[in-house]
């Protein structure tokens, strides 16, 4: 057996922490040996950025897939790269982009591993054109209890989508095949329109979203009345070589910048109160447009500008922080502005939420997107009311059909989650065939009873 | 497991009759506790609060018979709990305890011994034993129901309150011992409340009744302090009462 160390682990949040042994294997032999080795709890982790409990295993064995870290040559002809389930989008950018190739899905930060975006079926800004990550995603490779099995969405289509959003509860995958987007440069035209209140910006979503590949909307939660949800705009497309200035044509696929700043400690929880969010949210509408077209910006500018500062999540104190993100559809779309009116009358601090829209979801029984809308808030631990104010507005969610975000959840209950998502019953499929003895298993899993 | 808020999904009361426990317990049924084992003296007492937190929406309580007088129970029953939850337990509340009757402790060496060994020793042994079975399951939160009575202790309640001022002393120790392994331990100091515990006895300043000491105590629960105090208020009232000269101090009114 690898050597492994035991530690405390928390998600992104910094809320409810639990120890593990930590174990990195570096090859999927490796990972059979690990396996083998233990009756459970295993869940595999990787760069530890699902908000909640995701990829923590109290008492049990956190299988850590950092040192799955190989990438193949990029097939210039069809974009297909395969990549270790360790390799981070960050990493696999590095490669790609002067290569002339982009993730073709990327969330706010490039800081999550292949292995954790499969888990998480991440979708990005142009989910209404592109979906989620599986859907570029042609073979896996996966060490589950029963065996390893090469997984394609023809080969086991119950347990490639089984996977897809799965939180790693039907095995570890230990490399994936992606096909990725040909681009001319890693430039992203850009425009900008500032709205003055919800409905504007999301009639402006609805009608015009088609027409660009990336679209995501930063809306105010803290302003009440009749600017309530206030928000800017933001839409872009890959910029074609021939459009950059002479400067930006001399390095036209430059990769991303390292993170300038970091927050060196955790300070206690309350220096991101009301007020101060007040005033941030302040500052960052005035600083936006009011309109602005064909700004060209760096890939880190428009897709990854939370990773400007490292270890941004510290600022929200020692007591944690948690985020809700829900979909709905677009019948629906009230329950954005219920949403965002709950938490702006009540007295709880939100820094700026996003919102997008989403194309069809994946047929995965846990995959989150559907089509309409999502929206996105940080909330950090504290306020009194806080629990049941999220209670309040998981059933709101689920009444209308909607669902939260497992790779965010840290709070939601048991019950509300199986409401949010009917098709849990090919989950525990899978989870049978593949792992009879309930290896797998996650403090988020335990959690919701899905282990 | 705990979700962010730190809401339990199972919780063990030692003392599973225990008013005040109970209370907490039914608001952490409100939350995310589906699963309670009640564990105490009294067989018949613990099934009508077990029915009780069913019929409040827990999906599963057992109750588990013991008697404090012998220390050398308590291994046996920490481990007959985890069976009975069939699995982690999120929070362990201890609760156990005497009040007793000061007149009569006065001078009765068997009841003396019998209040330290409830009140002290068991729970003390019930941590112990507690204590390699939290460091395995990875996560764990203990609140151990002390009193305001052993901050100083008083003429008026001096035996309840030394036991109870052991048992402070000795959870501070045993939260710094598990802290850094992520084990959360916390202290409840309790002012006057109306139980069946007090029951006839006269009330102190700034007593409360069940249900504000639960919501304190719940919210407590939720907080990084490592001590609850409740009501509030009393952290500071003790701050003054603790450095009253003795000749004062001894002439408290019961």
């Amino acid at each position: 057996m690898i050597d492994g160390t035991e530690e405390l682990l928390t998600g992104w949040g910094n809320t409810a922490p639990s120890r593990a042994m930590v174990r990195t294997p570096r090859n999927a032999a490796e990972v059979v040996e690990v396996l083998e080795g233990t009756t459970g709890p295993l869940i595999a982790r990787g760069l530890g950025r699902s908000y909640g409990d995701a990829s923590q295993c109290a008492g049990g064995t956190v299988l850590s897939n950092r040192a799955l870290w190989h990438l193949s040559p990029i097939d210039p002809s069809t974009g297909l790269v395969t990549a270790g389930a360790g390799v981070s989008i960050d990493e696999l950018l590095a490669v790609a982009l002067p290569a002339g190739f982009f993730v073709p899905v990327t969330p706010g930060t490039r800081q999550v591993t292949v292995g954790g975006a499969i888990a998480a079926d991440i979708h990005g800004k142009n989910h209404h054109v592109d979906g989620s990550f599986m859907r570029h995603v042609t073979s896996m490779t996966m060490v589950t209890p029963t065996g390893v099995v090469t997984v394609t969405p023809d080969a086991d289509p119950a347990l490639f989508w089984a996977t897809a959003g799965g939180m790693g509860l039907t095995g570890i995958v230990t490399e994936a095949t992606i096909r990725l987007l040909a681009i001319e440069s890693s430039y992203v035209t850009v425009d900008t329109e500032r709205f003055d209140d919800l409905d504007t910006i999301m009639a402006a979503m609805q009608s015009g979203d088609a027409g660009y590949r990336y679209s995501v909307a930063w809306v105010d939660c803290m302003t009440k009345g009749p600017r309530m949800g206030r928000g800017v705009l933001t839409r872009g497309d890959h910029t074609p070589r021939a459009a950059l200035s002479e400067k930006q044509a001399r390095s036209p696929l430059a990769i991303p910048a390292g993170p300038k700043l970091a927050v060196p400690f955790t300070p206690p929880s309350g220096l991101l109160n009301r007020l101060s969010i007040s005033a941030f949210n302040e500052l960052w509408y005035r600083k936006a447009p009011a309109k602005r077209d064909g700004e060209i910006q760096s890939v880190g500018t428009f897709f990854h500008p939370l990773d400007g500062v490292a270890w941004w999540n510290r600022l929200h104190g020692t007591k944690g922080f948690l985020q809700y993100q829900f979909a709905v559809s677009d019948d629906h779309g009230d329950v954005v502005r219920q949403a965002i009116e709950i938490l702006s009358s009540a007295a709880v601090p939100s820094f700026l939420a996003v919102l997008k829209r989403f194309g069809p979801g994946d047929p995965g029984p846990l995959s989150f997107p559907i089509e309409g809308w999502t929206l996105a808030l940080d909330i950090p631990v504290g306020p009194p009311q806080l629990p049941s104010l999220l209670d309040t507005l998981d059933v709101l969610v689920a009444e209308a059909g909607g669902r939260l975000y497992l790779a965010k959840d840290s709070r939601v209950s048991a019950e509300l989650l199986r409401v949010m998502y009917p098709g849990l019953g090919a989950l525990a499929d899978v989870r049978r065939r593949i792992d009879p003895d309930g290896v797998l298993a996650s403090d988020l899993s335990r959690r919701l009873e899905l282990s | 497991m705990r979700n962010a808020f730190g809401h339990p999904q199972s919780v063990l009361v030692l003392g599973g009759t225990s008013d005040i426990a109970l209370a907490v317990v039914r608001r952490l049924i409100d939350a995310r506790t589906s699963t309670v084992v009640l564990a105490g003296r009294d067989d018949a007492a613990l099934a009508r609060s077990a029915d009780e937190l069913r019929a409040h929406g827990a999906a599963k309580v057992e109750t588990l018979v013991f008697d404090a007088v012998d220390p050398s129970s308590a291994g046996s029953v920490i481990d007959q709990a985890f069976e009975l939850a069939g699995g982690p337990l999120d929070l362990v509340l201890v609760a156990l305890g005497l009040l007793g009757d000061q007149a009569a402790n006065d001078d009765d060496a068997v009841a003396t011994a019998r209040m330290f060994t409830v009140n002290l020793t068991w729970p003390a042994a019930a941590l112990a034993a507690l204590r390699p079975t939290l460091l395995a399951q990875g996560t764990g939160h203990v609140a151990v129901f002390s009193s305001v009575a052993g901050v100083r202790v008083r003429r008026a309640n001096f035996t309840y309150g030394s036991t109870k001022a052991g048992l402070d002393a000795f959870t501070q120790g045993y939260a710094d011992s598990v802290r850094a392994e992520g084990i959360k331990v916390q202290i409840i100091r309790p002012g006057f409340v109306r139980t069946k515990m007090t029951e006839g006895l006269p009330e102190a300043p700034f007593t409360t009744d069940v249900d504000a000491a639960a919501d304190t105590i719940v919210k407590g629960l939720g907080g990084t302090s490592t001590v609850i105090w409740s009501p509030p208020v009393l952290q500071a009232v003790f701050v003054v009462l603790r450095h009253l000269p003795s000749m004062i101090w001894r002439r408290m009114p019961a």
